[in-house]
């Protein structure tokens, strides 16, 4: 009973979130109007709710409902409450795949399937290292995360520099990869709320054998879970989730780290309860954060991935020093 | 009446061979220790049992079918392992973790029913865990955790139960009543029980019958008089201890004399 009254009130603030993300901007717009702009008025405070506001609005819930949902996943799949798609690695990969699927010049679509491969490419790969030593140790994540951002960063780089048809829209790019979901469109939105969604409902199916990996993948075996399916699914659901954040927004830090390891503390561990709360909670907190980006220094706006990136490093490290105790 | 059985198995980790052509046999109701030195191939031999490791060589067999053709939820009903490893830096509580010991049997979604309800209250009880129940287990002494997960296996509510030196992290005290509690639930349950002990005093005290492994060989299998009398322990472990006949138990002893000299 607890845990559904806790998932009505994330659910009740996702909504207030999204009607306060709509309702503010750089541009006041009086709320009778926003109403009249969501039914269809024609002027241009209807261009800015319905083209501006909304998709983004709409776009930030997504990334940040996939984040924290693949954080969760990853972390419980890891046994590493350090763990998230960023940290990891994923999302670098994911941005590595999608640009270098814009360079080859493939059709939109195609770009948040490029991301996903990227991110499967890449999860498996932190998954592999991680297990090199038989257990999933903390440290060797992070590291493998850190050696996998740095790579696929400088690739992107060489790619950025040399390639003509990137020159072209640079700011775009270089906006879209510090984290941003200020140019989404409606859509793009579509094919990313069905991969989402997709991503979503395994790992809500998941959740339960995941939960089974509390004391490693050897007793979720002997559990009844068969881990080579089970693993490959999760990360599957994780990659997902990752790739259509990616394509989105970019790089947003620190949401799926963080979100799902505050909501242990309310929720528990169990990752029936902790997957929905951390799509909901993970939703809105991107959505407050976008926010954020487009109203502290408006007109001008910062990317959203600046802001969970304040936000989020400090935790991040608070985080490391307190579970000092288990690493390595 | 024979659960698990392992028939001439070979095993290896890549090309380093573990267990060579060993053949061991667990029945309900009795408690069997392996014991043997460290990499003697002890953990390795549970893991085989356990279909965690595929046998290169030879085969397991449960209930007189072969572990290989069974799926893991399958084994995971008839068979429950204690982990070594129960640390998690989550936040579960004890009733979530022995709850854990149901997934094999969950509905869709993790969905239990009253049945899964039962079992894990019935473990709850056995291990006199319910004032602890609603506690985190990353907040609980080692041996308290430890008891947890036994619970956990215990609602898997299997005829064949394997541990992994179950006793390692627990005072004298707590490992007498491990002991106990297993020798107890061997006898009521008419459990199968398989354990690797290091402990060759609580081997002696409480298991039906020993496997002594060295180098990945049993080098004897029998009674605890059987097994350890002063020539298997010299061979075995070295000549630093000495068997004495304690109440019809052997009790193996360091040569403390011998050891000053």
């Amino acid at each position: 009973m607890r845990t559904v009254g806790i998932l009505v009130v994330l659910a009740v603030a996702l909504v207030a979130s999204a009607a306060a993300g709509i309702l503010v901007g750089a541009v006041a717009i009086a709320p009778g109007d926003v109403v009249a702009a969501l039914f269809g008025s024609n002027d241009t405070s209807g261009t800015i709710i319905r083209e501006l506001r909304l998709p983004r609005v709409f776009g930030a819930a997504l990334v940040g409902g996939a984040l924290a949902t693949a954080g969760a996943l990853l972390q419980g799949l890891l046994r590493n409450p350090l763990a998230d798609p960023f940290v990891t690695g994923t999302s670098a990969g994911a941005t590595l795949a999608a640009v270098v699927a814009i360079v080859l010049g493939l059709a939109a679509p195609l770009v948040p399937l490029a991301a996903f491969a990227g991110a499967l490419v890449t999860v498996t790969l932190v998954w592999r290292l991680a297990r090199l030593g038989g257990g999933t140790t903390v440290l060797t994540v992070l590291l493998a995360g850190v050696v996998l951002t740095s790579f696929a960063g400088a690739v992107v780089t060489f790619l950025l520099v040399s390639s003509d048809r990137l020159a072209l829209q640079l700011r775009a790019v270089l906006g879209w990869l510090q984290g941003g979901v200020s140019v989404i469109s409606w859509p793009e939105l579509g094919v990313a709320a069905l991969v989402v969604a997709l991503g979503l409902g395994f790992a809500l199916v998941l959740a339960h054998r995941v939960d089974a990996y509390a004391f490693g993948e050897e007793t979720a075996a002997t559990l009844g879970v068969d881990p080579d399916r089970t693993t490959t699914a999760v990360l599957g659901a994780t990659a997902l989730l990752s790739g259509a954040a990616v394509a989105l927004a970019g790089l947003v830090g620190f949401v799926g780290l963080v979100i799902p390891h505050a909501l242990r503390f309310v929720i528990g561990a169990t990752h029936r309860r902790l997957v929905p709360a951390s799509f909901l909670a993970g939703a809105t907190a991107l959505v407050l954060a976008d926010l954020g980006a487009r109203t502290v220094i408006a007109p001008a706006e910062l990317p959203v991935g600046a802001i969970t990136g304040l936000i989020g490093a400090p935790f991040f490290l608070a985080l490391l020093v307190r579970s000092r105790r288990i690493v390595i | 009446m024979t659960r698990l059985s392992a028939s001439a198995v070979t095993a290896s980790y890549g090309a380093r061979i573990v267990l060579r052509d060993c053949s061991f046999a667990l029945g309900s109701g009795e408690i069997v220790a392996i014991v043997g030195p460290n990499g003697a191939g002890k953990s390795t031999l549970l893991r085989v049992l356990a279909g965690l490791l595929r046998p290169k060589v030879g085969s397991v067999s449960l209930d007189g079918q072969d572990l290989a053709s069974v799926s893991r939820s399958q084994v995971a009903r008839r068979i429950a392992v204690v982990p070594q490893i129960f640390d998690t830096l989550f936040p579960f509580t004890v009733r979530e973790v022995v709850a854990l010991g149901r997934t094999a049997r969950l509905g869709a979604f993790g969905r239990a029913s009253a049945d899964d309800v039962a079992a894990v209250e019935r473990a709850i009880d056995e291990l006199e865990l319910g004032a602890l129940a609603g506690r985190r287990i990353d907040r609980l002494s080692g041996g308290e955790r430890q008891r947890a997960v036994l619970a956990m296996a215990l609602a898997q509510e299997t005829a064949v139960l394997l541990l992994d030196e179950p006793t390692v992290h627990l005072d004298p005290g707590h490992q007498l009543a491990t002991l106990e509690l297993l020798r107890e639930l061997a006898r009521r349950r008419q459990l199968a029980v398989g354990a690797v002990l290091h402990d060759l005093n609580l081997a002696s005290a409480f298991a039906s019958r020993i496997v002594a492994l060295a180098d990945g060989r049993i080098v004897r299998e029998g009674t605890p008089l059987e097994v350890l009398d002063a020539d298997l322990v010299q061979a075995v472990f070295g000549d630093g201890l000495e068997v004495v006949a304690r109440d019809g138990h052997p009790a193996v002893l360091p040569r403390v004399a011998t050891r000053l000299r």
